[in-house]
């Protein structure tokens, strides 16, 4: 049916940018540092990656150009976090108030700009397919390289060396740091890496998604994101999972208006956040399945005696 | 003793002389009129807000010397609303407009602190002595766009994002699907609602989620050109609202139904100027120039054009009614009898869909 | 190269430096932004920090503005203190202001003025009861309070918007969301004529009193911040960790719904959608730069009362765009923690 095909369609197209962010924050989290200005770097890599689109017409440049900007603002955090030893939780929060602050300075000129048309990029052969062919096959390229991503992520974080000591590190850097790993170097740059991926979630808002800029567009979708590394017990996989399950239910609440169902729309709009809380909520009940999964330093700074 | 019997007497003689010199000269120098102009959104928003600071522009071009506009824009509407349109009357503004229905209390408070000061609230419907009210008849775009619309769909299916659930986008919706189904009886309209004046990636998602229900026609009562571009990017088609959206649109780019305040503004202007100005209630539309219909795209066929045109011209001058009954509600109940027109009482007060439009209206 | 030594003992100095010095990073920064837009810095410094304070009046919307900030900053610097992680205040302010909001509807104009303590009181229940939400969720099912608070903000705006779209609409408000205007006796009336000043902020001081000695003088409070320090002492000592954590959150809802109450029937006079200004999200920033002191919270939050009144006065006088209040904002609470590392460390020059 062309409805369900295209309901598909939208719930992969909404959910990229959080299943980006998630899993850009994922790495973070791994490492041991909770990153609570995720919001404020996707707003900062939106407004920047909209401002290169317009002035360069290069849709590639923006998402370069918004990554790089959510980096460096993570290794800002990072340098903070990791060696003064600040709060990660109150440091987060001041740079997600700044970010929307400053973005919202720097985006004043661009409020009202257009952008050009970045078409979707339709597989041939296979986006002529019926149903599967609109609901799978005609999307923007960014949606085929995040799932590509979160699939890599499994594989490096299970079988590549490189995972392996970013994943001690966060589940003991004590024991990582007495083996010679440097651990602080090593948290900035899952840091900045995580970091950069939150940005090109940022940007593919700004120039594919909605190519507008407005103060504030992100909408809270950073949190999402945090939360839903924890809905995905840290693992690659299932925050893709858990992306296109919260971009699909916000559809949804449209969905529904729109065929004449007879709900309120703020309590539709109220679900996705309501089904985070109750995931949450059942995926914390069992401690062993957190320890099994969490890493064990996230949110403790940590200091190696020197 | 002669002198100081005479000095003072004369001292004050010649001050007084010199002070009756001074008086006319003070009098010629007169301040410019301080417009104020309160904005809910950015003026960048290419919409609701735009329209608004476009048409200061042009009252400060036209009165020039004799008026000096300011404005503060993205004033959430609450309780900081008052301290900003407060402080604008401090500043010593003798005219201020409000331009968004959420400011009518704090407008009328401080209006009652300040009654030399004039004010002016736009699609409120509360006056008082010195706070006049005025407002567009936005339905009349919304008529003309649906006369394109339901010329140009396929599908017979229409698709309108609607922002806040007031009468006045309810008779712009019913507006719409009037004018669709007088060139195509056949029509349907589909309404979601993103509950906010200003949201573009939710306008996005709601257009996106009526283009997947069969409509080919987008139109919107929301002040970003969000849905537009969301048609553009679809295949579809849409239309500019509250400002012209042309380069936004491309192809998509059906018409623009927008408003141009600045006759309105300059007419009170010039009262405030001259001393004549009272409180009213103004709802001006096509006949006065603050609804038009601009550039309709080389897609629209010259017949169905042809018909739109000749409806603007009777909009203009008055000879057309769009709310001329029969006019029948949803539940096939007539809200208007046969040949009755339609009064301002009741166009303020549409709280219905009329037939042809699916859903229900939110919070009845 | 400038290196960081760790200090025998943290300095007390600095503790009360550190803020100032943070001042002084966002004041500079001020100055740069003002001059890079072409402005005079003077000029534009002047609105954020002169004008507020100029007059009378000016002095009253100044406390107006910090009321909310000083009651839901003291309930943030309690739940810190005890490592317990409340991002939700503003969730807890708009249910306060709903709960408050609804029995002030039950008001008519012969109601006696003692309406206002009830609905006072629905404020704090309404606040505490969301608040509890996230104590039940973290306690019963160790889920993770930052979360929980934040997505509760989400739905607590929903369910705000639900009534004022629905149940709640004035019904000769012409459909527009939201409810009639309160009658009269159930307003908080003005503590100074002329002004918007109302019992909220004497109640906000009294508030920070009490906290201090909460805080400072109880053997609860002890056990909080021991809590919050050192955990493994606390559970030695006997210090439930249980209790400290529904304490520190049914004191921050509870304070957040006041004030949340406190808007509704003062400025506000009615509840809309746009009850919340985001106080919720700036007394965390309140509750750091006071250094989790009550008395430092309420210095804080006369700054960043100035810095929001500022902001909009540097936009209608000035024409500075008003999203420079959040630039500061996020600023001022980025270079505290910076500085405030030199609490606990020194800076060397090294060969």
């Amino acid at each position: 049916m062309d409805m369900t095909a295209s309901l598909i369609a939208t719930t992969l197209s909404a959910g990229t940018p959080l299943a980006l962010a998630a899993l850009g924050l994922l790495i973070n989290e791994k490492s041991g540092v909770v990153n609570l200005g995720a919001e404020g770097m996707m707003l900062m890599a939106a407004v920047v990656g909209f401002a290169v689109a317009l002035s360069t017409g290069n849709q590639w440049l923006a998402f370069a150009a918004g990554a790089v900007t959510a980096a460096l603002l993570a290794g800002a955090l990072g340098v903070l976090v990791i060696w003064l030893n600040t709060n990660q939780y109150a440091t987060g929060l001041a740079l997600t108030l700044f970010g929307a602050g400053l973005s919202a300075f720097i985006g004043i000129d661009y409020v009202g700009k257009t952008l050009p048309n970045f078409t979707a990029w339709n597989i041939p052969g296979l986006s002529q397919l019926p149903f599967f062919g609109p609901a799978l096959f005609r999307h923007h390229l960014m949606v085929y390289l995040t799932i590509v991503l979160a699939f890599g992520l499994v594989w490096f974080f299970d079988r590549t060396r490189a995972g392996l000591v970013l994943r001690a590190v966060g589940e003991s850097p004590e024991s990582a740091h007495a083996l010679g790993y440097p651990v602080r170097r090593i948290r900035l740059l899952a840091l900045m890496a995580g970091g950069a991926l939150v940005g090109v979630a940022g940007a593919y808002l700004s120039v594919i998604y909605t190519p507008l800029w407005v103060q504030g567009m992100t909408a809270g979708r950073g949190w999402i994101a945090l939360a839903l590394t924890t809905f995905a017990t840290w693992r690659p996989a299932r925050v893709l999972l858990g992306a296109y399950l919260f971009g699909g239910v916000t559809m949804l609440q449209f969905f529904f208006q729109g065929s004449g169902v007879q709900v309120p729309a703020q309590l539709l709009s109220m679900l996705p956040y309501v089904a985070t809380i109750v995931v949450l909520a059942l995926m914390s009940r069992n401690p062993q399945w957190i320890r099994l999964h969490m890493p064990t330093s996230i949110g403790k700074p940590f200091t190696p005696e020197s | 003793m002669f002198d100081r019997l005479l000095k003072k007497p004369l001292a004050a003689l010649v001050a007084a002389a010199a002070l009756a010199g001074l008086a006319p000269a003070a009098a010629v120098a007169a301040e410019p009129l301080k417009v104020g102009f309160v904005y809910i959104g950015p003026v960048g928003d290419a919409g609701w807000t735009y329209a608004h600071d476009l048409a200061r522009k042009a009252l400060q071009a036209k009165f020039g010397d004799k008026i000096k506009t300011q404005y503060v824009e993205n004033v959430p509407e609450g309780p900081d609303a008052a301290r900003v349109i407060r402080d604008l009357a401090q500043q010593g503004d003798g005219l201020i407009f409000t331009t968004s229905f959420g400011y009518m209390e704090p407008t009328l408070k401080i209006a009652r602190d300040y009654p030399n000061v004039k004010f002016e609230h736009a699609t409120g419907y509360k006056t008082a002595k010195n706070v006049g009210t005025y407002d567009a008849r936005t339905y009349e775009g919304a008529y003309l766009a649906g006369v394109i619309a339901g010329g140009m769909t396929k599908t017979n299916v229409l698709g309108v994002v609607g922002s806040v659930p007031i009468p006045e986008v309810l008779r712009n919706i019913d507006s719409f699907t009037l004018g669709a189904q007088s060139v195509n009886p056949k029509i349907v309209t589909k309404v979601v609602w993103v509950n906010k004046w200003f949201d573009p990636p939710k306008e996005t998602e709601a257009a996106t989620s009526l283009v997947n229900q069969g409509a080919d026609v987008l139109f919107q009562n929301t002040d970003s050109p969000a849905v537009l571009q969301t048609a553009e990017k679809l295949g579809k088609y849409g239309f500019g609202w509250d400002s012209n959206m042309r380069k936004f649109g491309g192809k998509a780019h059906l018409a623009s139904a927008t408003i141009n305040w600045a006759p309105l503004y300059e007419m009170l202007t010039s009262q405030v100027l001259s001393g004549t100005w009272k409180p009213a209630q103004y709802w001006w539309g096509m006949k006065h120039d603050t609804i038009e219909l601009q550039d309709i795209s080389p897609a629209v066929p010259p017949a169905l054009k042809k018909i739109v045109l000749e409806r603007e011209a009777g909009l203009k001058n008055g000879t057309l009614d769009i709310w001329k009954g029969p006019i029948v509600d949803q539940s096939g109940k007539t809200v208007l009898p046969a040949g009755k027109v339609a009064d301002d009482a009741f166009l303020h007060g549409i709280t219905f869909y009329v037939k042809g439009v699916e859903g229900q209206v939110p919070g009845r | 190269m400038l290196r960081l030594e760790p200090r025998a003992a943290p300095s007390r100095l600095m503790v009360w430096l550190s803020p100032l010095l943070a001042l002084g990073i966002t004041v500079a920064f001020g100055i740069g932004i003002f001059l890079a837009m072409g402005k005079n810095p003077w000029q534009g410094l002047s609105m954020f920090f002169w004008e507020p304070v100029k007059s009378a009046y000016n002095l009253s919307e100044l406390a107006l503005k910090a009321t909310p900030l000083i009651l839901i900053g003291l309930g943030l610097a309690a739940c810190y203190r005890s490592n317990v992680w409340n991002i939700g205040a503003e969730g807890q302010y708009i249910v306060g202001a709903i709960c408050g909001g609804g029995v002030a509807l039950l008001a008519g104009e012969q109601t006696s003025h003692a309406i206002v303590l009830p609905i006072l009181l629905a404020g704090v229940l309404g606040g505490m009861a969301w608040a509890a939400l996230v104590a039940l969720l973290r306690d019963w099912f160790n889920a993770n309070e930052i979360l929980v608070s934040l997505m509760l903000v989400y739905v607590a705006q929903y369910l705000l918007d639900d009534l004022v779209y629905g149940p709640w609409k004035d019904p000769e408000g012409y459909n527009f969301p939201q409810t009639r205007l309160f009658a009269d006796p159930a307003l908080l009336g003005h503590l100074v004529e002329g002004t918007r000043l109302n019992w909220g902020f004497p109640l906000a001081l009294l508030a920070v009193a009490l906290v201090w000695v909460f805080l400072f003088r109880s053997v609860r409070g002890f056990a909080l911040q021991v809590g919050g320090l050192a955990p493994g002492a606390a559970r030695y000592a006997g210090f439930s960790a249980r209790q400290s954590l529904w304490t520190v959150l049914l004191l921050s809802g509870g304070f957040a719904g006041l004030a949340g109450a406190l808007d509704a029937i003062g400025p506000l006079q009615q509840l809309t959608p746009q009850v919340s200004q985001g106080y919720g999200f700036a007394a965390i920033i309140v509750a750091f730069v006071g250094r989790l002191n009550p008395v430092g919270v309420v210095l804080s939050a006369v700054l960043m009362a100035m810095f929001y009144i500022g902001g909009e006065l540097a936009q209608s006088r000035l024409g500075l765009p008003n999203a420079m209040t959040g630039v500061f904002q996020g600023l001022l609470l980025f270079s505290l923690l910076a500085c405030d590392t030199l609490i606990a460390h020194r800076v060397r020059l090294a060969r």
